[in-house]
Order: C-alpha cells, then sequence, then structure tokens
C-alpha cells in the first residue's frame, strides 16, 4: 500500500527542492517544484506499490527540468535525465528489465522509469498506444514469473 | 535549502485548488474544548478529532478516502468558521454536509439520526435505537457514538443515559459537559 501523500510530501519536499534550486536556481525551482508534486498527486492513486518512490518523484523532478530548459532554450543541449542518485532513470531499472525482449524493457522503462503515458510511449517507440500497453504488461507478467 | 513555508503553502493550496485531493485537513488550534482536526472531502466535512495530531489520523483516512491526503488549510476555512460561530453561541445549525462513505449502512442510518437532535436537546442511546429501528440495539448506537468520525458537527454530546447520566464520550466527558453547557441543556 502506498503511504498517505502526506507522509510521502514531507520525506521527500526537501531534497526535491534542493536538486530543482541547483540546477533552475531559486526562481524557476519554486514553480517546478509546484508542478512536480502536483504531477505527483495526479499519478499517484494510480500507483501500485512503494517501492522506488522516492526514485519515481525524482524522475517527474527531473522531467519537469528538462522541459524548463527547453522552453527556454530551444537549441540548447539537454541535459541527461538524472536522478538524485546520479543514476539515469533506464539504469536504476537495469538490474530488473535486462532479461527483457528489447521493446517490453523499453516500455517499461519509459513506463515506470519516466512516468510517460502509452500514448507517448508507442509514440517514443514507433507503435501505437495499444502496442505500448501490451508490451508493458507482458514485461510485467514476465519479471513477475522470474522473480515468483 | 529546505522549502520555504510560503513555497509549501503555495503548493498545498494549489492541490486543493485542483481537486486532486481525497482529504484536505487541518488543525483548528484555538477552540474552547481545545484543538482539533478537521478533515474534508469533496462531498463534505469527514473528520473532527479532539486528537490533533496528524500522524494518529493519516493511514486510516488513506483506507477510507483515498491515498491523497494532505494538510491544506483553504478547504477547511468554511467549517473552522461554522465552528467558530458555534462557539461563540452564534450558530445552532450546521450547514455542512457529512461525508460517510465507508461506513455500514446501520451506522450511517444512526448517525443521519443523530443529525436531527437539535440544539440544546438530549434524547438517548434506547431512544435513538428505537428511531433507527431496532430498539435492543442501545448498546451498538452507544459503540456508534462513540466512534463517531464528526464529533461536534453530528451531536454524540447530544445522546445520554436513559437515567439522564452523561455516560460517556469519546472526547472525554468534560467536553461533552462543556458543549451540553453552552446550548443551555445543561445548567
Amino acid at each position: 500500500m502506498i503511504p498517505p501523500f502526506e507522509t510521502f510530501y514531507a520525506s521527500h519536499r526537501d531534497e526535491i527542492f534542493r536538486f530543482l534550486e541547483r540546477r533552475l536556481g531559486r526562481q524557476r525551482a519554486e514553480d517546478a517544484f509546484q508542478e512536480t508534486f502536483l504531477r505527483a498527486l495526479r499519478a499517484y492513486p494510480r500507483l501500485r506499490t512503494d517501492d522506488h518512490l522516492r526514485a519515481w518523484v525524482f524522475t517527474i523532478a527531473s522531467r519537469i527540468v528538462v522541459d524548463d530548459v527547453r522552453r527556454r532554450k530551444p537549441n540548447a543541449e539537454l541535459p541527461e535525465l538524472l536522478t538524485e542518485d546520479g543514476l539515469p532513470a533506464y539504469e536504476e531499472l537495469a538490474p530488473l528489465t535486462d532479461d527483457l525482449p528489447p521493446k517490453q524493457r523499453a516500455a517499461i522503462v519509459l513506463r515506470y522509469g519516466y512516468d510517460l503515458d502509452y500514448d507517448a510511449i508507442g509514440a517514443a517507440l514507433g507503435s501505437t498506444e495499444q502496442a505500448a500497453r501490451q508490451a508493458a504488461s507482458a514485461g510485467v507478467r514476465r519479471l513477475r514469473k522470474e522473480k515468483s | 535549502m529546505t522549502v520555504s513555508p510560503t513555497l509549501d503553502e503555495r503548493f498545498r493550496a494549489a492541490a486543493a485548488a485542483a481537486h486532486l485531493l481525497d482529504v484536505a485537513f487541518d488543525v483548528i488550534t484555538d477552540t474552547p474544548v481545545g484543538p482539533l482536526l478537521v478533515g474534508v472531502t469533496d462531498h463534505g466535512v469527514c473528520r473532527i478529532s479532539y486528537d490533533p495530531d496528524s500522524d494518529h489520523h493519516l493511514e486510516a483516512l488513506a483506507r477510507q478516502f483515498g491515498p491523497r491526503v494532505l494538510r491544506s488549510s483553504k478547504p477547511v476555512d468554511h467549517i473552522r468558521r461554522e465552528l467558530d460561530e458555534y462557539f461563540e453561541g452564534r450558530r445552532r445549525h450546521f450547514d455542512l454536509e457529512p461525508d460517510l462513505r465507508g461506513l455500514s449502512p446501520y451506522n450511517q442510518k444512526v448517525l443521519a439520526e443523530l443529525a436531527r437532535v437539535e440544539y440544546g436537546h438530549t434524547t438517548t442511546y434506547g431512544t435513538l435505537a428505537a428511531l433507527t429501528g431496532n430498539p435492543r440495539a442501545a448498546r451498538a448506537v452507544g459503540t456508534i457514538m462513540n466512534r463517531n468520525p464528526i464529533p461536534i458537527v453530528l451531536p454524540c454530546h447530544r445522546v445520554v443515559g436513559a437515567s439522564g447520566s452523561l455516560t460517556g464520550y469519546a472526547g472525554g466527558l468534560d467536553r461533552k459537559e462543556q458543549l451540553l453547557r453552552l446550548e443551555g441543556a445543561l445548567l
């Protein structure tokens, strides 16, 4: 069961703010902070487990940093999507997903590592929303089987 | 750096304004009966507690209404206002919708009947039991009063024993007496 949002927010708000402030400066970090936790709130009821909540909220914050930079400097080199530990989200999921077929692995990483919706994942994989959903659920089924 | 109180409050207000919360709660610190924790959903007021330590309530609120439980003062403002008026003796009836989702049908029926007991009047556990079609359920009614999720607004302080003794109150008999005095039901 996932913790009440108050608990989750209280545990991570300060480190998320420090992370955003280092990358965006104080002023822009304040907007990014609010956006990060509003996005987290929107997705929160769909979370099924309290594993990796910290990595998850850092991933959301990272994507907001990237969006912010892209909006301000459309031609700038994009920073790597880093989590607080310095690992990109796909690296964190790597030990779990390494043995999956490439498409299933990509769907799972984009879904659970980057919190993309299936529409966006389909677009990223050059296929459809439905195919992305099927690939992710096939991957999850396979991981469950391997872990049990 | 930690999050400034201003930014923290801004996020909490934005979360409520965007209707992203299952429960917003806050603590009203300065009432004559001590601090009260108050919870509210989009359906109405869902919690009033004499125990203001939110840690004791978060899990239960999340289980009953959903995991997005967050302290946010704005959604609680109208409840705070009505309670203030009540404690000042200027309000005899609350215009607040109770949110009783998740309670058993009998529990809801008893609390609905309780809501009709008027300001300044008392009734007995047995009478409430009879009114809900179950004259021998006085004890069950007592348990339901003891676990009333919205005391004061749902006036379980107006329910007393058949002998007229105050009997019990989850918030302590002192508070029950205090509320009944305020309403003029006790001299």
